[in-house]
């Protein structure tokens, strides 16, 4: 199960926006998601998912990889329309006991399902198309100015990156030391919630050593390959702005217009 | 009592485009009281074979039985399997998670809901087969050394007392110190309670004297299955899937192919000087070691490889 | 900022150019006296002054090692101290393939550890490529002249994607974006792994990744690699393809390769085999020279080769082979020619 959460992975292709540089994919990506909520009609919605449809076609990304990513929150997404299609007030179109299905109902889980979708499908085609250390770096030269109040920028970057590369190793380690655990009779399901807490207890100490473990060896090995710190580093993927960004940036400025455009052409008409 | 796999595959992330076959239709029986060694190269499906004995993984299709009871028919309880077949993964110190050596060898036991004074007969029992010192029944797990940490978690599996015990590269990362202790304690074990052992090895050099029957996986099925000789008689075969025979087979090979007809199908280094001394002695070839006695052994070893 | 392989190429001209005076460097107080040197040829000046330019050097020199792990409980008093280097005399040549063989415990990789700077000798000195560790200011110089490979293959990977755990060491040391990409590229393709530059680390096998970390290193333009036990988490496979590309780094680039392990079949293709037990230098040389004396190394209950171990054992049924013998092909020949001197086939 753990192998099939595509959502945060990098998948490696040649495209002008795995070229792209991750600042403007992370400012772009905020404008879309921003986008999002200021659309109130179809045609912008419309809009949105065209665009984002042209988006993953410059990925060349499979779409089909993308959806698979949809599923891991599958029920995120039932529970926010069922949530909506109950319990909206407004104009009732069924009653069923009591419960009640209404006209505004409808209409905004519709949205509120189209919103995530897209919303999901957004964010990871950033993530799908960036690798993880480019994205801290983006986010390092995006934080920079916060240097001068004295936020450990670079060393926030740092761990973030390092996280990202010991999930799925811990994540394995997890699924390995249950099953070594079950393999000496323990019991994860049975029992009360006191008891269940209890029996995390052999998987989360063994984890916990690990990491610690992990996290000394890693130190040391940075260490033994010069690391010390942001001062003085330079940059095997440095962040320069050329003509690719500027038309990005363009476009996603152009996208914003076209949106507002639709947003204020509906509400006059 | 045996294990039974019939037909069994396992297939991971079946129908995406990631799917692929971990095992591919496998067909066999472990008997009481063997001491098996498996091999096979990295993703031959060693791993995965090993975890559908004690029901860690469920076969995609195909049966297990063990005592002839189907492992997945209702009712059938896995947590009794588990006590019966005892599975020691790779790095097992690993899972080491108490306050002291012992209460963590009785987490087992315990999970079986014996009574106290069985739990501490078996944990004791436990820790004196694998040898570790009683001084350390009361310190902390994480302060052991390399080899001690193993044994302890060892322990921890064989406080189930299991009829089968199952390791996997139980002397991985260990020097050969370590290493010999290790599958020395467990060739006793066998050989005193007289269970089941499969030892899953990336050492040819290990199974060829340990184990007196040798299965060897590829793409996720059994190629060979046979003593170490016969299975090594195939040495050509086996470098064809990323594996080899213990260096002395190669060495005695060397020597047939320079006209000099010495038995080949040598997998030990005793096996090795006992098959020369003999070959030697047959031929007025030794020197001052002409008149020592011939060990029954070297008899029959001579007499059933030298034609 | 200079990149470190400037200042490499700066320090390998001053030695091509011997004559021009620069300043002695003074070593750090408490190193040791000169008396037992191992090969004699060091001049007395040593023992304060290191003169860089006056004879050829080392590419490590340990002298006189010892290095106590103290425990210490709650309260900061020592509880126990544990000696796990005990005077260890030890140099490498620029160049050599050196091979230290022993237990877990033994304190080999305790000495790997002092080359890199992260352990600093209790008592005696380290040198690498001429510069004291103890000297902190140069401590970057000192990991850029010894890189270091460790034992777990995932735990030395930084990035997520091969190319760019490659950068991470020119990266740290300041080298240029330019010159970066062409370390990236020429260090991959040494080690064998190019074709993997855009993969992720948790998708290759053990020895793969390693050869990455080995990559990492060599981008750094090192002139030694120090390999603490890179394949006691490897299957067989695994291990052969680092000891092979370990090997060609040693014949094609002329790194100098410092390997510890306890795979005796590792050391068997080493110029100098060191065997170590309890903390001491007990057996050094040649690996004939070393696994011709069976009896020690199995008293200290360490491998040998099977050809060795069988040769070892007909000598005692009275069976005259010859001594070093190390291969399969040893074996035949040794045998073979046993076969002809008594009298050949009848």
């Amino acid at each position: 199960m753990i192998r099939d959460i595509t959502i945060g992975q990098y998948y490696p292709a040649d495209s002008v926006l795995h070229k792209l540089d991750p600042r403007v994919k992370l400012v772009g990506t905020m404008a879309y998601i921003v986008s999002l909520f200021l659309v109130n009609n179809v045609f912008g919605y419309l809009a949105a998912a065209v665009f984002l449809l042209l988006v993953i076609k410059i990925s060349k990304v499979p779409f089909a990889f993308i959806v698979k990513g949809l599923k891991s929150v599958v029920i995120l997404l039932l529970f926010a329309v069922v949530f909506n299609i109950f319990l909206t007030p407004g104009e009732v179109l069924i009653r069923w006991g009591f419960l009640k299905v209404t006209k505004e109902g409808l209409r905004t889980a519709a949205f509120m399902g189209i919103r995530l979708i897209l919303l999901i499908m957004g964010s990871s085609i950033m993530t799908f198309t960036t690798t993880p250390n480019q994205l801290t770096d983006g986010l390092e030269s995006l934080l920079g100015p916060l240097k001068k109040l004295h936020v450990p920028v670079h060393e926030i970057a740092m761990m973030m990156s390092i996280a990202l590369r010991f999930i799925p190793i811990l994540l394995e380690e997890t699924d390995k030391i249950m099953k070594a655990q079950q393999a000496r009779c323990a019991d994860f399901e049975s029992g009360g919630l006191v008891q269940k807490a209890k029996s995390l207890i052999p998987i989360l100490v063994p984890l916990f050593v690990s990491a610690f473990r992990r996290a000394n060896d890693l130190a040391m090995a940075m260490e033994a390959r010069c690391y010390r710190g942001g001062e003085g580093r330079t940059k095997m993927k440095p962040l320069r702005y050329h003509k690719p960004e500027y038309k990005a940036y363009g476009v996603v400025v152009g996208y914003l217009a076209l949106l507002i455009g639709i947003n204020m052409a509906v509400s006059l008409l | 009592m045996s294990i039974r796999l019939e037909d069994v595959s396992y297939v991971y992330s079946s129908g995406t485009a990631y799917e692929m076959h971990a095992l591919n239709s496998v067909t066999l029986e472990i008997k009481d009281g063997q001491f098996i060694g498996l091999i096979g190269h990295t993703g031959s499906g060693k791993s995965t074979l090993i975890q559908h004995l004690n029901g860690l993984v469920r076969a995609s299709s195909g049966t297990i039985y063990y005592n002839d009871q189907n492992i997945y028919a209702e009712g059938f309880s896995m947590k009794e399997l588990r006590s019966h077949v005892g599975l020691v993964f790779q790095y097992p110190e690993h899972q080491l998670f108490e306050t002291t050596v012992k209460k963590d060898v009785e987490f087992g036991p315990r999970n079986l809901g014996l009574s106290e004074e069985e739990i501490a007969k078996r944990t004791e029992d436990a820790l004196t087969m694998v040898g570790m010192p009683e001084e350390l029944y009361e310190a902390s797990p994480f302060e052991l050394s390399g080899g001690q940490k193993r044994r302890a978690a060892i322990a921890g599996v064989l406080a189930m007392e299991p009829e089968v015990l199952i390791l996997d590269e139980p002397t991985a990362g260990l020097d050969p110190k370590g290493r010999d202790e290790i599958l020395d304690q467990v060739a006793r074990i066998h050989k005193e309670r007289g269970i089941t052992v499969i030892l899953v090895s990336h050492s040819m050099e290990d199974v060829a004297k340990y184990v007196d029957r040798l299965i060897v996986m590829n793409h996720g099925c059994p190629v060979y299955d046979g003593t170490p000789k016969e299975v090594f008689a195939h040495y050509k075969e086996l470098e064809g899937i990323g594996l080899a025979a213990p260096q002395v087979t190669y060495l005695m090979h060397d020597i047939k192919a320079r006209g000099l007809e010495v038995p080949t199908d040598v997998t030990t280094v005793a096996e090795a000087k006992d098959a020369l001394l003999g070959w030697l002695k047959k031929r007025g070839l030794c020197e001052n070691a002409c008149g020592r006695e011939q060990s029954l052994t070297e008899m029959e070893q001579e007499a059933g490889h030298d034609t | 900022m200079i990149g470190g392989q400037d200042k490499l190429r700066k320090r390998q001209l001053r030695e091509e150019t011997a004559p021009e005076e620069t300043a002695p460097e003074k070593t750090a107080p408490g190193s040791t006296s000169s008396g037992s040197t191992s090969s004699g040829k060091r001049s007395s000046v040593r023992t304060v002054y290191r003169n860089e330019e006056s004879e050829p050097m080392k590419m490590i020199d340990i002298k006189k090692l010892i290095y106590e792990y103290t425990r210490r409980d709650d309260e900061g008093n020592i509880e126990s101290v544990n000696r796990a280097v005990d005077g260890v005399d030890l140099d490498i040549e620029k160049g050599d393939f050196v091979a230290i063989l022993g237990h877990n415990g033994s304190g080999k990789s305790t000495i790997a550890k002092h080359i890199n700077a992260i352990l600093m000798p209790t008592e005696g000195a380290v040198w690498v490529d001429g510069i004291d560790t103890r000297e902190e200011e140069r401590v970057w110089d000192v990991r850029q002249a010894a890189g270091m490979v460790f034992q777990n293959p995932d735990n030395q990977i930084i990035a997520t994607v091969v190319e760019e755990d490659v950068g991470f060491g020119p990266e740290n040391m300041g080298v240029p974006t330019e010159e970066i990409w062409k370390r990236v590229e020429q260090s991959l393709r040494a080690v064998g792994m190019i074709e993997y530059r855009y993969h992720s680390p948790n998708k290759l096998s053990g020895g793969q990744k390693q050869r990455v970390a080995i990559a990492g290193l060599m981008a750094m333009k090192p002139q030694c690699i120090v390999l603490d036990e890179p394949t006691a988490m490897l299957d067989p496979n695994g291990r052969r393809e680092v000891i092979k590309t370990v090997r060609e780094l040693n014949q094609k680039e002329g790194i100098t390769v410092l390997l510890i392990t306890h795979y005796m079949d590792e050391v068997t293709s080493a110029d100098k085999v060191i065997v170590m037990d309890e903390g001491k230098v007990v057996m050094q040389g040649t690996p004939r020279e070393v696994f011709s004396r069976v009896d020690e190394l199995k008293a200290r209950r360490l491998d040998v080769p099977q050809a060795t171990e069988l040769a070892w054992e007909l000598k005692k049924e009275g069976i005259n082979l010859p001594d070093g013998i190390l291969t399969v092909e040893d074996f035949g020949k040794a045998f073979e020619e046993y076969v002809n001197t008594n009298g050949g086939l009848k």
